[in-house]
């Protein structure tokens, strides 16, 4: 259940901002992609979880499903006005095992319940969305992320705008779901949070900067390195030559 | 005098058919509303116009044909107004003023060649009482199928409609469910035009909706509300209408519109008072 990716170029209107990835995600690694913004990191995750269709190269994934990967986007891409309770969207997380029609068993139900209380948040089942602060509703999206049982966890920015404790309370909901033996790849912003609770690290500048131990990628070269490149968007690049 | 008003048929069938409007429109204004689509309902009730007034042109005051064309023009005008929005760079509130603005002038002037002022005012306004026994039939059938296709495609909807990324992330179609919601809307709408006429449709659908919002925050009770409120409203004006002769969707509405007001001055979410007089605040 690794994820492979070949020679791998993702991006918008024929510029890339993925250029020719390629390299493997590890069953079971905590993997934090790190590098400046522009630098490519969101357009992987979505690469993905198969929002956008590579320009060159794939992604092998060895047998997992679509239903396998859960994907938890940026904070800003919720209706949060949306009347319904935190329960509700706890319980979304069974979606890909009930579908349409069925209704909850009482085991699915009480594992939404169950998720909750792991993120702190079950005295607020019945509270609307609307009313959660970006931490509680942040444990909410966890708590329906445990609900969906992946084996796959992509996350874009989960500690974005949090505070102390509910990073650190999250952060040890990512590693229990590792321990689990599930695959976790975080797009992260804090370098020091990556360099204590990740053990692997993917440096991206548009280009593939480092990818392996975190200790060995976050070194102050790989960190000049990603800097340098300009992360710029050139309006009338020449066509890429390399190798396709 | 109301019980007086009921032995008359046209009466009776024009209070059946309005509740019948009611009953399934309420609950897709509810959905269009938390959408953001309520310039999108308005648009498509207005672009009816210029197909029920190709029907008169071809057949006269006949309801199938004014139907079937107001079917038509519906439904084109919503899967344009969805591609020009997508396909061009123009922002959308805009693209879709500007349709419901060419779809009324163009139906419009087909009346004004072709009709006299009453065919016009009963287009435009709405005439309840006009509401054949063939017609209630067909009214029926709408709400009821309207009524069972959103228990069926209601949790992919409220699931693509406040959270799309999850839906596409689970791989749930949300476009074919979005496609459907459409649809429906379109059928009410021309279901809803020969009581409240095509100026007035979209009123019956958006504003119990939106008068709903300041009463609960629960999607199942919205539509319970917005039932009632389009329910108790279309009865009232129409007999208001049949009181005064004046036409039944302005009636309607303006009914619609007391809801509304009360509703923005004392409603429990939201309104003036909540705002400025809120009860004491609880202990957590």
């Amino acid at each position: 259940m690794t994820i492979k990716l070949d020679n791998l170029s993702v991006g918008y209107e024929r510029h890339p901002a993925v250029h020719h990835l390629s390299g493997t995600f590890d069953r079971g690694s905590l993997t934090a992609i790190v590098g400046p913004n522009g630098g490519g990191k969101s357009t992987l995750l979505k690469a993905l979880v198969g929002f956008l269709r590579p320009m060159t190269g794939h992604i092998d994934y060895n047998g997992l499903a679509p239903q396998d990967i859960a994907y938890l986007p940026q904070q800003s891409e919720v209706d949060r006005s949306f009347p319904l309770n935190v329960l509700d969207v706890v319980s979304l997380g069974h979606w890909p095992k009930i579908g349409m029609f069925h209704g909850l068993t009482p085991a699915q139900r009480d594992a939404a319940m169950q998720a909750l209380e792991k993120t702190g948040m079950e005295a607020f089942a019945k509270r609307p969305i609307g009313v959660l602060s970006t931490g509680q509703w942040q444990r909410v999206l966890f708590a329906r992320l445990m609900v969906q049982d992946a084996k796959v966890f992509l996350l874009d920015e989960p500690f974005a705008a949090i505070d102390g404790r509910t990073t650190h309370d999250l952060m040890h909901i990512l590693q229990h779901l590792q321990e689990e033996g599930r695959t976790i790849i975080a797009v992260m912003h804090d370098l020091p949070l990556v360099r204590e609770h990740f053990p692997q690290a993917l440096m991206l500048a548009r280009e593939l900067i480092a990818w392996g131990a975190t200790s060995d990628v976050l070194c102050d070269e790989n960190l000049a390195r990603a800097s340098s490149i300009a992360g710029n968007w050139v309006e009338h690049a020449a066509e890429c030559e390399r190798a396709a | 005098m109301m019980i007086a008003a009921l032995a008359d048929p046209a009466m009776k069938r024009a209070l059946v058919g309005a509740l019948l409007v009611s009953l399934s429109g309420a609950p897709l204004g509810v959905m269009l509303v938390l959408r953001r689509m309520s310039l999108m309902g308005d648009v498509i009730a207005h672009a009816i116009l210029p197909g029920t007034a190709a029907g008169f042109i071809l057949a006269g005051l006949s309801m199938p044909a004014m139907s079937i064309g107001g079917l038509i023009a519906g439904l084109t005008v919503a899967l344009v107004a969805g591609l020009a929005t997508r396909f061009t760079a123009m922002r959308e509130d805009a693209s879709l003023a500007t349709f419901y603005l060419l779809a009324v002038a163009v139906g419009i002037l087909m009346l004004s060649l072709h009709g006299s002022a009453q065919d016009l005012e009963d287009i435009l306004f709405g005439d309840a009482q006009a509401i054949s026994n063939p017609m209630l039939i067909i009214m029926a059938v709408v709400t009821s199928s309207t009524l069972l296709a959103l228990a069926v495609i209601y949790r992919p909807l409220v699931v693509e409609s406040f959270d799309p990324n999850f839906m596409k992330a689970v791989r749930g179609r949300g476009g074919f469910y979005h496609v459907l919601f459409m649809l429906l809307v379109v059928l009410n709408m021309v279901e809803g035009y020969r009581a409240l006429g095509t100026l007035m449709a979209s009123g019956l659908l958006l504003i119990p909706a939106v008068t709903a919002q300041f009463w609960t925050q629960r999607l199942s009770r919205l539509m319970l509300v917005a039932i009632f409120i389009a329910a108790i409203s279309s009865v009232v004006g129409i007999f208001v209408a049949a009181a005064y002769k004046v036409p039944s969707g302005p009636a309607i509405v303006l009914i619609i519109g007391l809801f509304y007001i009360l509703s923005v001055l004392l409603g429990r979410h939201g309104s003036v008072r909540a705002r400025y007089f809120p009860f004491r605040h609880l202990e957590a």
